[in-house]
């Protein structure tokens, strides 16, 4: 039985505008131990994925519109919020983009993290304390126990992050979800970072949602990889696999598109036309205004395609128009 | 002939206060010694960390700071020590494209209003339909419709967005463009669009162009010529193959071992 199991998550966001669906119609699991990425581009709802697992999304104008997230048994969309204080935090970390927005600078960084030892475990303050030193030990902070006692901004970018990383796993949760979390950092840093996200991960076991736009940190990080468009995943497939042999015209014309795979002198592939706007209902698939395929015509515009398995643990969504080769373009 | 771009031995040093009243502090010598070139139609990429002093030797090129010591030369003429009034006259033929497109444009002005501006900067007569056209024209060679020049900032995306800041960078016919981080807030599709959109344009236009990113791998694909940067100094310059694949400098080497890389190709 996986760790956590998503089925058919629904979210919208109720604006004047109409409403937006976020995210539609979502299913992943998540195994113990394991890497899961969920990549996408800005706004295709990755973060609002993950953020409603923990009922962290603003309600209203947020509101889960359907579906599960089965953990360890219990739905946690259907929990209160003091139930899901009893998980956030504890079973489940997170860490952020920008640790500055999510580290209190007014407290000292020994209040922020000996608070969910105290709370969630019920330690006294000085086991507390003792615990977070290790802690702060652990993720490779120079002189713990007398840095322990400074505020966030006596940090450099990387040690908060390292810091986020500390509070985030004092708890020993089950599951980590990182969004975003070296996109603000130098290539140095976000090196260092990733590396201590994965020794930590396999010193404590615990599974990994990692959220990022960046492909590159995809292959380094990720066991499982989900490709979102449009608030649905578009293909999931083994990190490997992605990438040797992608099959969704968006997961192949993304990887055309980013310099790092492409010839020096040769034009990028280019995606043309924006996402489309998620206030209005779409029907069918998403991707059809862009998809550059040579069936592009074969779309389908009045059911939406279903992921499917076409080899083991690889899905995608089964629209005969996003399948077909990409016209002019050599990668494909 | 010389070099289209020529830095030498510039620095830039910042004094350091310590305590309230300033007092003895030392410096940081945030540009330190730097001497380099950039020759007519080519893309120098500049790469290096935050803090390492490459938006500080931007804002000296662009003549927005002065230097502690050295000179800029720009197709052989001097740019260090010139009046202010001149140096307003010379800026025309450099201009810089900023990372946030919209933090860089005026929210209030029209498309048509900021190009406008910035056309006139060149051709101060230029009034009613002829200016109409040159809009027009420029909107066209960035990719943008110009049947949208009556729009606002905040009704265009993001790559839109960028598209106009460099149109209006375009706007003054410069001789030097100086790109900070521009593809660095884009998402990967759009990111693509802009790259080959300055691909074109140095074919098209002959522009020189400095690329500041932290982004190896794109620099690599855009640059000629690659100069890292470290706390100050050049630390390596060369063909951008070159230093993307037998780097010299160690700090190169630690830089481009950090990069996370798509491993199964």
């Amino acid at each position: 039985m996986p760790l956590l199991s998503v089925e058919d998550l629904r979210v919208s966001f109720h604006t004047r505008n109409g409403i937006v669906r976020a995210v539609d119609g979502v299913s992943f699991t998540v195994e113990r131990g394991q890497t899961v990425g969920i990549v996408g581009e800005s706004g295709s709802g990755k973060s609002v994925t993950c953020y409603s697992l923990l009922g962290l999304i603003p309600k209203p104008p947020g509101r889960i519109e359907g579906g599960r997230a089965i953990f360890d048994g219990t739905d946690l969309l259907q929990l209160s919020d003091p139930q899901l204080n009893t998980v956030r935090g504890r079973r489940i970390g997170m860490i952020f983009q920008d640790p500055m927005t999510s580290l209190n600078p007014y407290l000292r960084i020994s209040a922020q993290l000996v608070e969910p030892l105290i709370l969630h475990e019920g330690l006294s303050r000085a086991a507390a304390l003792d615990r977070a030193i290790a802690e702060m030990a652990a993720v490779g902070i120079p002189r713990p126990a007398d840095r322990i006692h400074a505020y966030p901004h006596e940090f450099s970018g990387g040690m908060r992050q390292r810091v986020m990383i500390a509070m985030a796993l004092i708890t020993r949760p089950e599951i980590l979800i990182a969004d975003e979390p070296t996109t603000a950092l130098d290539v140095t840093i976000q090196r260092q970072v990733l590396d201590l996200i994965k020794a930590r991960q396999a010193e404590l076991g615990t599974a990994v949602i990692f959220i990022t736009h960046d492909l590159a940190v995809v292959s380094e990080v990720c066991d499982q990889v989900n490709v979102m468009y449009a608030g649905r995943f578009v293909e999931r497939a083994p990190v490997n696999e992605l990438f040797t042999s992608p099959l969704h015209a968006y997961t192949r014309a993304l990887q055309a598109s980013i310099p790092a795979l492409q010839t020096k002198g040769e034009d990028l592939y280019t995606i043309s036309g924006r996402p489309p706007d998620l206030s209005r209902p779409i029907p069918g698939c998403a991707f059809a205004p862009r998809c550059e395929t040579e069936t592009r015509d074969q779309c389908l515009t009045d059911r939406r395609p279903e992921l499917v398995e076409k080899s083991p643990n690889h899905w995608v969504q089964d629209c005969p128009g996003c399948l077909g080769p990409l016209r002019g373009n050599p990668q494909s | 002939m010389p070099s289209h771009l020529e830095i030498e031995h510039l620095s830039k040093h910042f004094p350091l206060r310590s305590g309230l009243f300033g007092g003895h502090g030392g410096e940081v010598r945030a540009v330190d010694d730097v001497s380099l070139t950039v020759e007519r139609g080519e893309i120098l990429g500049l790469v290096g960390e935050s803090g390492c002093g490459k938006s500080t030797l931007s804002r000296l090129v662009m003549q927005l700071i002065p230097p502690t010591a050295g000179t800029i030369r720009i197709a052989g003429d001097t740019l260090t020590g010139l009046p202010a009034g001149e140096v307003r006259r010379r800026r025309r033929d450099f201009q810089m494209i900023f990372q946030d497109p919209y933090a860089s444009l005026n929210p209030r002005l029209t498309i048509y209003s900021t190009l406008a501006e910035a056309l006139r900067t060149r051709h101060p007569r230029l009034s009613g339909s002829s200016l109409i056209d040159s809009v027009a024209a420029l909107m066209d060679r960035v990719g943008l419709d110009p049947g949208f020049m009556r729009k606002y900032p905040h009704e265009f995306s993001g790559g839109q967005r960028q598209r106009i800041a460099i149109a209006r960078a375009l706007a003054p016919e410069p001789q030097l463009i100086l790109a900070d981080e521009p593809v660095s807030a884009l998402d990967v599709s759009i990111q693509s669009q802009i790259l080959n959109l300055l691909r074109q344009l140095r074919r098209d236009l002959g522009l020189t162009m400095i690329f500041i990113s932290h982004d190896l791998a794109v620099v690599r694909y855009i640059a000629d010529r690659i100069a890292v940067m470290q706390a100050g100094k050049i630390v390596e310059i060369g063909e951008a193959d070159r230093v993307f694949h037998e780097p010299t400098a160690d700090y190169t080497r630690t830089l481009l071992a950090a990069i996370p890389r798509i491993a199964s190709r």
